[in-house]
C-alpha cells in the first residue's frame, strides 16, 4: 500500500525514512551503508524541489498523513546529505562516543 | 593582518585589560576547584533555566535539575500569572516534590496544586500548604508555617532565570550593558523550538571555549565547506567584527556572508536546493524586526551575521542576521562532566518548504556539535595528565580569558567572604 502521495510513486522503495523523529532518523543514518546512503540521496535529491512546490500547498498545520510522511522522509534527506555530501562515511569523524540528542522538536 | 578594526591598543585582550600572558587551566581539571564553583557560583548567579512560553498558562511547570548547586528546583506559574520558582522539597520530611519515575529527570505538565507522593501534602501555585493528610494527628502543626521555600525567580526578554541567593542583585542589574542592548529584541516570535542535548565528558567551562572563539572554525570545521570554499576560509583565518565586554559577560560579533551565498557554488547541493544552511534559511522571516536593538552588531558592519553573547556563568545567547536564535546551556555535573543543551529558536513554519530549510539549519548545527564535542573529552584527558600547564591564547580567545577570569574571581570573592584562606589556583592572567 502507497504511504506516500500518489505523485511520489517513485520514492516509495525509500519509504522507510518517512521518520517522525530526529534521534530515529539519525539512529537509521548510522546503521545504514554508504550505498544506502547514496542511493536514497541520488533518488531523492532531485525530486526535493517538486515535493516542497507540492507540499507548500498546504499549510504547516493542516498537512495530510501522506505529506507528513513525505515531509519526514525530506527530513531524512538532510540528514542523510551529510555522510554523501561531507563526511563520505555515515557517522560525522572523530565523533566516537558523542552523541547530541533530540529533547524537543516540532511534532511534524 | 587585519581585516577589521581593532580598538587602539592594538588588541581586543589589551583594550579590555585582560593580560596577554599564557593561562592555566588548572581551574578545569582540579575536583577541588570545582567544589568552590558549585558554591561560589552556580549558588549565587543568575541561571537561566527556561521561556516564559513553556509555561503558557496558569498552573503551567517545570523541574529543573541543579547539580552543581546541590537542588532542584521547579518553576510555575500561578493563578496570578506570576512566574515563581521553588526548592523542589516537600516541606513534611524532605520528599522530592515534582518528578516522574526517576527522580533525577526533569519534568513538566499542567497542575492545580502540587501533591507530594509520599504522604499527600499539597501546595498551591503560590507555594503555600493547603492540605495536610491527617492534620489533627500532628501537634500544633499551622499549615502556614509549611510553605514551600521560595527561589528567586525573575524575566530577562522572555527569559527565566534563577538566583539561590536572597541578597544577589536584581536580574536586570546583572545582565548589564549587554543584556539592556538586546532589549525588545522579538525572542517571543520564535516558538519553533528543536533542543538538543549531550552529556560531555570535559569541564563545563571547556565546551564555552570552544563555542566562544571562531578560531577554531575554518580548521576543525573544514570539511563542512565545499573543499575550494575550505582552503580559501583557512588562508583567511578568523577574525570577529567586534568583541564587547561588561562584567562578567562578553560578546563576539562576527561576519555572515553565507546567508545566501554570493556563489551558489560556494555551498553544497542539498543547501542549494533548500535555500538553507549553518546561518539559516536564506529566505529570511519577518519577526517584526524594523530596527536591530543597539547591543546587535556593535560595529554596524554591513557583512555582519551573527552575535553571540556570554552571559555568565553558563547561558550564550547567538542571534542570526537571519532572524533566529540558537542558545547553549552547560549544566557541570563534576569536575569533568556536564550536560550541554543547544536550543534552536524559528518562527512556526507556515509550510513543509519553510520548515524543511529550518531542519537544514538545525541538522547542520547538530553536525558541527558533534564534531565540537568529541574534542572537548580528547582535551579534558590531557589536560588532566598536567605534561602542560599554561597555555597562550590569542586575541580572538579574547572571550575564554573573560571566562576563567571571571570564574576565579567569584571564587576568590567566596572564599574571601567566607574568611578562609583563598586557595588559589592560578588564575588567568
Amino acid at each position: 500500500m502507497a504511504v506516500l502521495p500518489a505523485d511520489f510513486a517513485d520514492l516509495e522503495p525509500f519509504a522507510d525514512w518517512a521518520i517522525p523523529t530526529e534521534r530515529s532518523r539519525y539512529d537509521k543514518r548510522l546503521a545504514s551503508t554508504m550505498d544506502e546512503l547514496q542511493t536514497f540521496y541520488d533518488a531523492a535529491l532531485p525530486r526535493m524541489e517538486p515535493a516542497m512546490s507540492y507540499l507548500e500547498q498546504y499549510d504547516m498545520n493542516d498537512l495530510p498523513e501522506d505529506g507528513k510522511r513525505l515531509l519526514w522522509l525530506y527530513c531524512s534527506l538532510v540528514t542523510v546529505s551529510f555522510p554523501v555530501e561531507v563526511w563520505r562515511q555515515p557517522r560525522v569523524p572523530d565523533s566516537g562516543a558523542c552523541a547530541l540528542d533530540a529533547a524537543a522538536e516540532p511534532a511534524v | 593582518m587585519a581585516h577589521f578594526t581593532k580598538p587602539d591598543e592594538g588588541s581586543w585582550t589589551e583594550h579590555y585589560g585582560l593580560g596577554t600572558g599564557p593561562i592555566s587551566y588548572e581551574d578545569s581539571i582540579s575536583p577541588e576547584h570545582y567544589e568552590l564553583e558549585r558554591d561560589a557560583i552556580f549558588r549565587r548567579t543568575w541561571l537561566n533555566v527556561g521561556r516564559v512560553e513553556q509555561l503558557s498558562k496558569k498552573g503551567s511547570y517545570f523541574t529543573k535539575e541543579l547539580d552543581a548547586a546541590r537542588t532542584s528546583v521547579v518553576v510555575v506559574r500561578g493563578t496570578d500569572d506570576e512566574v515563581r520558582a521553588f526548592y523542589n522539597i516537600c516541606r513534611h520530611r524532605g520528599n522530592k516534590l515534582v518528578w516522574n519515575d526517576f527522580p533525577g529527570e526533569e519534568t513538566s505538565g499542567v497542575c492545580r496544586q502540587f501533591t507530594c507522593k509520599y504522604h499527600g501534602w499539597r501546595y498551591d501555585l503560590e507555594g503555600a500548604c493547603a492540605f495536610v493528610q491527617q492534620e489533627d494527628e500532628f501537634f500544633n502543626l499551622d499549615k502556614g508555617d509549611y510553605g514551600l521555600v521560595p527561589v528567586r525567580a525573575e524575566v530577562w526578554e522572555g527569559f527565566i532565570f534563577v538566583n539561590l541567593d536572597p541578597d544577589a542583585a536584581p536580574l536586570h542589574e546583572y545582565m548589564g550593558e549587554l543584556g539592556a542592548g538586546l532589549a525588545g529584541y522579538p525572542f517571543h516570535e520564535l516558538t519553533q523550538v528543536h533542543r538538543y542535548r549531550s552529556e560531555v565528558r570535559s569541564n563545563w567551562k571547556l565546551y564555552i571555549d570552544a563555542f566562544t572563539e571562531f578560531y577554531h572554525a575554518p580548521v576543525l570545521h573544514a570539511k563542512q565547506a565545499v573543499a575550494e570554499e575550505s582552503r580559501k576560509l583557512q588562508n583567511v583565518g578568523y577574525e570577529a567584527l567586534a568583541y564587547r565586554i561588561d562584567g562578567p559577560h562578553g560578546m563576539v560579533s562576527s561576519w555572515g556572508g553565507m546567508s545566501p551565498p554570493k556563489d551558489l557554488n560556494m555551498v553544497k547541493p542539498i543547501e542549494r536546493v533548500l535555500r538553507s544552511g549553518l546561518f539559516g534559511p536564506w529566505d529570511v522571516p519577518d519577526i517584526g524586526l524594523d530596527e536591530l536593538p543597539p547591543g546587535l552588531n556593535p560595529a554596524r558592519h554591513p557583512a555582519w551575521g551573527l552575535d553571540s553573547y556570554l552571559f555568565f556563568p553558563n547561558f550564550m545567547v547567538l542571534i542570526w542576521k537571519t532572524n533566529w536564535v540558537l542558545t547553549y546551556h552547560y549544566w557541570p555535573t563534576s569536575y569533568n562532566t556536564h550536560i550541554f543543551e543547544g536550543t534552536c529558536y524559528f518562527v512556526p513554519p507556515k509550510n513543509a518548504r519553510e520548515r524543511l530549510a529550518q531542519e537544514m539549519a538545525v541538522v547542520t548545527f547538530k553536525e558541527y556539535g558533534l564534531q565540537d564535542s568529541n574534542t572537548l573529552e580528547a582535551t579534558q584527558t590531557m589536560l588532566e595528565s598536567r605534561v602542560v600547564t599554561e597555555f597562550p591564547l590569542n586575541d580572538q580567545e579574547i572571550l575564554l580569558r573573560l571566562l576563567h577570569k571571571a570564574a576565579h574571581e567569584y571564587v576568590d570573592d567566596y572564599q574571601g567572604k567566607k574568611g578562609g584562606t583563598p586557595v588559589r589556583v592560578s588564575a588567568a592572567s
